[in-house]
């Protein structure tokens, strides 16, 4: 039975007409009303970068905001490997029902079909509107631009920019961004974190937000909020994701009615830097790509782990006999390429078993020996010549002599608001793109997915579907800020501040935060069970209960202050963690990144259960200390057959 | 490992900024230059002293947004890095470091080694929005070491990245003389100071864009010129 409260919007009719079939409903509005309208973006990342542009060049009155001093610095820009796109430039038979199918297959098959075809339908355009904006993606010798494949798929459809896309692609949205600046369509607020949403009515009419500079509390009214804020990865303290990325916003609107869904799906990535002690607060992401050529081991014997560990003997001088290519035993069909949940739990299984091979026991080798005897010095150079030289940077090791060393680490969410067709929460007025909605991965996100994602709902889907929302709106006056909803809000916000500073206590934000991050990883992180879930539960309460005695804060509200600013968003973290122990705790069934220990095959492979999770889990909110409530999403597939994953054979 | 870091403290634009020497434990061997900011802002804390400001965000070298100058060069003693890719097996154990933030007109002191780098924001909105750039001149990563570097405080390179490849990729060509003009005016107008051909950018770009840009913005500049 569907819950009233998730209305999902889905067009009726065949997959491939219903977004053409909802364009044609939504109700445009003329160019002299967009003028009095005013839209909020927060987040100038892909997602929010894409939006802003296209809206302000659309007419409406724009407002962007960032944690960063320039829009260009947003979390984006770090993504490497690329983009999807279903073009067939390689004539390889790809098409957009391919792109769909590998989608659905590859989130295992708990992401809404609807959503998802008109991903692979927009992505075309979406390398046609980069490339128009010179986007200077790799080409063949001949001028077409070339293609990659990445792993869980079996064509090859990834464009990509040397090993910097995100960035190319970021300069490139933040270039059509400062256009619309430059016109006073847009105005920019850099250096602003929005601390709250403002509700007026039952509608998003608002958000505070922080002047990072100043201290000074701002608040900023218009016609409906866009959140375009990113994942919540760093709720393990240690992940990929850059040090500002934070889940705040999307928590700001859990506690005001938007409801969370699948906050549980959270990707591993198995070729991180592993973690050299406990001083590191950022992870270092090895792009997906070396696992084409790489091979990955440990030893098959105690023997040799003990003595790597101890430096008394090289990897290079372990005899093959002597090794253990995990996963070319375990799926000889997809061997090292198979996809990032798989490789993430079959290092952790081989660790666990004690054969880790650095001093933690938190490492595998990715071994290039047999690809550079294959390829050549050369060939392995020209494609992996720069990672090698990064990997060498960090470790001072270099992947030519000796096996590079990776371990998994958290990487990107795929949880997030829950959003219907439009983008739209279950909050009027407030819609979610990018990685901070649920809508398109779900319980697994495949490679180069999660930029085609940001840049179809920014360029090509929310500018349209806000339309309908707005096309209600432009008769009503501009929002005042004046109005108590908003003194509210703020009061709200400056309690939440003055409470931070008065505890005056001993302990850092971050030594607290590494706390939460031990925690997430023990009980959820790659391998989950009941026991280990209530225990991560409680013991993020006892953690939230010593941060209000323990933490010090220097400094005050009225001034840069960079510790304040952790603070607030690592009190959100809390409520992020004990969200996603719930959701985890409540889905006994082992799908995607998200590993249930009582629900594996005898093989320790993944068992999903369809009768009873085939759902979208959306949390609603019911005050501070009381249970939220679970709303389920049925999920339906009429134009794919249900498979159980399989790269094995 | 141990270090002494000697560090510009300043409590905010209007104030007076002055060094400070503080002494950092217990760096781990592989720490990077940030962690080691990190572990003595930890130490500094629990001693009641507040913490020392940086900008920083993905700590992989990409965003820019890591600024520092240490010992006299900005990102520090390694090459084509950015400070968050520097790392703490460069300087001696017990070593004193002299971290700054970048000095310069057009980037003012927020606080301690934070400057606001507005002005780059506003030279790219006067008309940097065709990205039109080879792959060479687009790996700029905004991070300003190029004006914090120069004696004349000159944004050159930074404009030159952005304009110069114009004439390499199709793409806005109709537009490319009105972009010259307008960037290198906004860029005289925030107080950037011209280029000598000293090459101390080039030097310490951490993404090696070479003044053979700044060349071929000269052109497209002189060009324009003609065409008004
Ligand atoms: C190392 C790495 C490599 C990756 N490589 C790839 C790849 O090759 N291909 C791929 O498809 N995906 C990749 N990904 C994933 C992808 O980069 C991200 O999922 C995507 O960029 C997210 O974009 P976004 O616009 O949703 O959010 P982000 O880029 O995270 O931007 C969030 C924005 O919101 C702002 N913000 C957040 N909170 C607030 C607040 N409270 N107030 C004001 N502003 C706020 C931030 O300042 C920022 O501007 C990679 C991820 C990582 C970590
Ligand atoms: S922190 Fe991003 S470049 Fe240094």
């Amino acid at each position: 039975m569907a819950d009233s409260k998730l209305i999902s919007k889905i067009p009726e009719g065949p997959l491939a007409e219903k977004w053409s079939k909802r364009k044609a409903e939504i109700r445009i509005v003329s160019p002299n009303n967009k003028r009095k309208l005013e839209v909020i973006v927060v987040g100038t990342g892909l997602g929010g970068a894409s939006a802003a542009a296209s809206l302000g060049e659309l007419g409406y009155n724009v407002k962007i905001f960032c944690i960063s001093d320039s829009p260009r610095r947003a979390h984006s820009i770090a993504a490497q490997g690329g983009i999807n796109a279903a073009k067939n430039y390689q004539n390889d038979n790809d098409s957009i029902y391919r792109l769909f199918y590998d989608t659905i297959k590859g989130g295992d098959y708990r992401s809404r079909e609807a959503n998802v075809y008109r991903l692979a339908e927009v992505s075309a355009a979406i390398i046609d509107q980069c490339v128009a904006q010179g986007v200077p993606f790799a080409r063949e010798y001949g001028g077409y631009l070339a293609n990659r494949s990445f792993g869980g798929v079996q064509v090859s459809r990834t464009f990509y920019a040397r090993g910097q896309t995100g960035q190319q692609l970021l300069l490139g949205a933040y270039a059509a961004l400062n256009k619309e600046i430059a016109a006073g369509s847009v105005k920019s607020y850099p250096r602003h974190e929005m601390l709250d949403l403002v509700i007026i009515n039952g509608e998003a009419k608002g958000i505070i937000a922080r002047n990072l500079v100043t201290g000074e509390i701002e608040r900023f009214g218009a016609h409906a909020v866009v959140l375009a804020t990113g994942g919540y990865g760093n709720a393990y303290f240690l992940s990929t994701n850059a040090m500002n990325s934070n889940g705040s916003a999307a928590m700001q609107a859990y506690r005001k009615g938007a409801f969370f869904a699948n906050p549980c799906f959270a990707q591993i990535h198995p070729t991180c830097i592993p973690v050299h002690g406990d001083q590191q607060c950022k992870l270092t992401l090895m792009s997906e790509s070396l696992r084409n050529d790489g091979r990955i081991w440990v030893p098959n014997n105690m023997e040799d782990v003990l003595k790597l560990r101890k430096h008394e003997i090289k990897p290079s001088q372990i005899p093959e006999e002597r090794r253990d290519y995990y996963l070319e035993r375990r799926y000889p069909a997809f061997g090292n390429l198979v996809p990032r949940d798989v490789a993430s739990r079959a290092a952790k299984e081989r660790c666990d078993a004690g054969y880790g091979v650095n001093e933690t026991g938190l490492a595998v080798f990715l071994d290039f020996a047999d690809a550079i005897k294959r390829l050549g010095h050369q060939r392995v150079e020209e494609r992996y010549g720069n990672l090698f030289q990064m990997y060498e940077k960090i470790t001072s090791s270099s992947p030519w002599e000796e096996p590079m060393m990776i371990y998994p680490a958290i990487h990107y969410t795929m949880g997030g608001l829950w959003v219907d067709y439009d983008l739209q929460t279950t909050i009027p007025g407030l819609y979610a793109i990018g990685e901070a909605n649920f809508s398109d991965h779900g319980g697994n996100r495949l490679g180069a997915s999660a930029l085609m994602q940001g840049l179809a709902d920014g360029y090509f889907i929310l500018p349209y579907t806000i339309g309908d929302y707005l096309s209600h709106k432009f008769a009503e006056p501009k929002t005042d800020t004046n109005a108590p909803e908003f003194a509210e809000a703020e009061k709200a916000v400056l309690d939440r501040i003055e409470k931070i500073l008065a505890v005056k206590g001993t302990e850092t934000v971050d030594s607290i935060h590494k706390k939460l991050g031990h925690i997430m990883w023990e009980y959820v992180g790659m391998a989950r069970n009941e026991a280990g879930l209530k225990k991560a539960i409680e013991e993020i309460g006892e953690l939230r209960k010593e941060f209000w005695k323990t933490v010090r804060v220097p400094g005050t509200n009225e001034e840069f202050n960079q510790e304040l600013e952790k603070a607030l968003r690592l009190v959100d973290f809390f409520d992020i963690g004990e969200l996603m122990a719930r959701d985890a705790l409540n889905r006994k069934e082992s799908c995607g990144g998200h590993f249930r220990e009582e629900m594996q095959t005898e093989e320790g492979e993944t068992k999903r259960d369809d009768e009873n999770f085939m759902y979208v889990g959306a949390w609603e909110y019911k005050g501070e200390g009381v249970a939220p409530e679970l709303h389920k999403e049925p999920l339906k597939y009429e134009n794919i057959k249900i498979a159980t994953r399989n790269y094995k054979d | 490992m141990e270090y002494n870091v000697k560090v510009w403290r300043q409590k905010n634009a209007k104030a007076k900024g002055h060094f400070e020497t503080y002494h950092v434990t217990d760096v781990e061997e592989d720490a990077s230059f940030l962690e080691m900011l990190d572990i003595l802002n930890d130490q500094l804390i629990r001693k009641g002293v507040e913490p020392i400001a940086f900008d920083h965000d993905c700590r992989e070298g990409i965003c820019g947004a890591c600024s520092l100058y240490v010992d006299g060069r900005a990102h520090g003693p390694d090459d084509q890095v950015t400070t968050c890719q520097l790392f703490m097996r460069h300087f001696k154990p017990g070593a004193t470091i002299t971290v700054e933030p970048w000095r310069s007109a057009a980037f003012p002191v927020i606080k301690d080694l934070v400057v606001d780098r507005q002005a780059f924001d506003k030279i790219l909105q006067a008309g940097g929005f065709i990205a039109e750039l080879s792959m060479d001149a687009a790996a700029c990563v905004g991070c300003g070491a190029c004006v914090a570097t120069c004696k004349n405080g000159s944004a050159m390179l930074f404009v030159a990245a952005r304009v110069s490849s114009l004439a390499l990729l199709p793409q806005g060509k109709p537009e490319a003389a009105r972009r010259a003009r307008a960037m290198v005016a906004k860029m005289d107008e925030l107080g950037f100071g011209n280029c000598t051909n000293t090459r101390a950018c080039e030097m310490e770009c951490p993404k090696h864009v070479t003044i053979d840009h700044i060349a071929r913005l000269n052109r497209e500049y002189l060009k324009a010129r003609f065409s008004e």
